[in-house]
């Protein structure tokens, strides 16, 4: 079984994250660059996969040069091998542009399956998954919180609204994954030492046999044109109740006549 | 140019659930303020009452397609009919809830038909003639707008609870057109859905929300908040910290690695109001805090923060709130 993780690098959001007085983006000193949370899981999740059914495991990457790390990171966790698609062209590039490169670059790899985080923490859109499951005309799964491969086919769980939806999915497909999936390990020093002298191939949108006006900003469908740091929420009163019967009663008063909820 | 605005329903058992009422809320608007038609777009089968029920809620058309391999969601079926649908007949925007399955869809969706897509819509306006929509990013740290490029069709995958939903009028209807589309077997087939039983009232599109943190100090103390919940028709959500020590299931965790929930009111209850939490409530109209730590910094994001034990003050909660539904 060939797995191919699809894998982006991004600021570590459990820092303070700030926006440029100007509105055009966000203030890159200072951020912590990491492995997205969830392609950890991913990452974690073809590995498991290759002890049980044999096989490779390729991370890929469509970013800048510092993305690299991304990659080194998975290959200390025991990837088999990583390709970085970078290209200059690629800025501001859409999501679906990317889902494009990263088919184009899968087409080139040997892949019964590709996995991918559920979405990435900084821009939280949840496209790249199902666009490249489009692009490739493979079947998909998003949010998938329990994998078993047997025979060829694929059962996962995914939950929904309410409930949990079991589906059997043939391979080769797409799936996003959830980070209930599993408990990502942490990569050893061996590991590490090892990610360090293996070789990551770089490709550009030439040897995919790609145009910078198919998948770069002029081809981008939807643009960033500011960014605001989140409304300040109405400072609101805070007290300390005399006994719990009247802290009850405030906050009984609040849902009735403010919220008016009851 | 295309001026139509889709709606694609969400539905269970023939009846458009919340989130489709509040995309046609909004929808409405959008489709006048461009000149066109607002379509509600019904896949599923049977269909029963719905394509009427949209009409009553403001569709001036309703798409239906009936087909057995919409009987329940499945990403290839509806991938198949919706963008047959948008590429035989252009509409400017197609509005998706934010659903397991809408998110699912759209994206697929857009890179067949080649449309752009924004997800978590939190805002949609027109201004310029050009169509703009706002999103959290970096788990709600920052807002971004966003700029629709070209004339459409546009898709806009937009969350629970941000849109005031369009009221029912009886006797009011839509022209109802049944599309015959070809669909083909779909490859990933759902063998089983199972429901979780807990949940009376899902987190996302509860009204009110009572969550429990750490402060809970064990599972059992969860019927605390089980008991006021009831009263108030409320969900029940978590924090991390409770979820991790195996009190309750995952699919309670309100936050940065679970699920965002913008309710009108938000009880928190125990919990110290981490960074990773209020990344999934901090789109909540009103908040509540219960904390017997005066520095917990979810005062400083609540609209009314009561310092005490919760242990004491959430039951005399429910009676409380049990006496004043006894008022009426």
């Amino acid at each position: 079984m060939d797995v191919v993780v699809c894998v982006k690098q991004v600021p570590d959001t459990e820092q303070p994250i700030r926006v440029r007085p100007d509105g055009s983006g966000v203030e890159e000193q200072g951020l912590n660059w990491i492995l997205n949370y969830y392609d950890e899981h991913a990452v974690e999740e073809a590995l498991r996969v290759r002890e049980k059914h044999g096989g490779t495991v390729t991370v890929v990457c469509v970013g800048p040069a510092r993305a690299t790390e991304a990659l080194r990171t998975a290959l200390a966790m025991g990837a088999d091998e990583a390709v970085h698609v970078q290209d200059p062209a690629l800025e501001g590039a859409d999501h679906l542009a990317v889902a494009r490169v990263l088919a184009e670059t899968i087409r080139q790899l040997r892949c019964d399956l590709v996995l991918c985080g559920r979405l990435a923490t900084d821009d939280n859109a949840s496209v790249v998954g199902p666009a490249l499951a489009e692009y490739l005309s493979l079947p998909q799964a998003t949010a998938i919180s329990k994998l078993d491969i047997s025979d060829g086919v694929a059962t996962v769980e995914r939950e929904v609204e309410g409930g949990v939806e079991v589906l059997q999915v043939p391979l080769p497909a797409v799936f996003t994954v959830e980070r209930t999936i599993n408990e990502p390990r942490y990569p050893t020093l061996p590991g590490i030492m090892k990610a360090k002298r293996k070789e990551i191939r770089t490709l550009t949108l030439k040897d995919l046999g790609l145009e910078p006006g198919q998948v770069g900003a002029q081809a981008a469908r939807v643009r960033y044109s500011r960014f605001d740091p989140p409304p300040r929420r109405e400072a609101g009163r805070v007290v300390t109740p005399d006994s719990p019967e009247e802290g009850a009663r405030l906050i009984a008063q609040f849902l009735q006549e403010t919220a008016k909820v009851l | 140019m295309a001026k139509d605005v889709w709606v694609v329903a969400d539905h269970a058992a023939g009846s458009p659930r919340r989130i489709t009422l509040e995309l046609l809320g909004k929808g409405r608007e959008l489709a006048d303020a461009q000149g066109g038609r607002l379509v509600a777009v019904a896949l599923g089968h049977p269909l029963d009452g719905l394509p009427r029920a949209l009409g009553e809620y403001g569709a001036d058309m309703v798409l239906s397609v009936e087909h057995p391999h919409l009987s329940s969601y499945s990403t290839e079926a509806y991938t198949q009919v919706l963008s047959e649908l948008v590429q035989r007949r252009a509409p400017w925007l197609v509005m998706v809830p934010s659903t397991a399955w809408g998110r699912d869809c759209a994206p697929r969706l857009a890179a067949r038909v080649g449309a752009g897509v924004v997800t978590d819509v939190e805002a949609l306006w027109v201004q310029d003639g050009r169509l703009w929509a706002r999103r959290p990013m970096y788990t709600r740290k920052v807002m971004g707008t966003v700029e629709y490029v070209g004339d459409g069709p546009h898709l806009a995958v937009v969350l629970p609870k941000v849109f005031a939903p369009a009221e029912r009028r009886e006797g009011r209807s839509a022209d109802v057109e049944a599309v015959a589309v070809q669909v083909p077997e779909p490859r990933a087939r759902l063998v089983e859905t199972r429901s979780l039983q807990r949940e009376r009232v899902s987190l996302t599109e509860a009204e009110v929300v009572v969550s429990g943190g750490r402060g809970l100090r064990g599972p059992e103390n969860f019927a605390l908040l089980d008991a006021l919940a009831a009263e108030l028709g409320a969900a029940v959500g978590s924090s991390r910290p409770p979820v991790d020590s195996g009190w309750v299931p995952h699919d309670y965790e309100i936050g940065q690695t679970g699920k965002t929930v913008s309710p009108t009111v938000y009880i928190a209850v125990g919990i110290s109001g981490a960074p990773q939490h209020l990344a999934g409530m901090s789109g909540s109209k009103y908040i509540v805090a219960i904390n017997k730590d005066p520095n917990a910094p979810i005062f400083q994001v609540a609209s009314l923060g009561v310092v005490g034990d919760l242990f004491q003050i959430v039951p005399k909660l429910t009676e409380e709130v049990r006496r004043l539904k006894a008022q009426g």
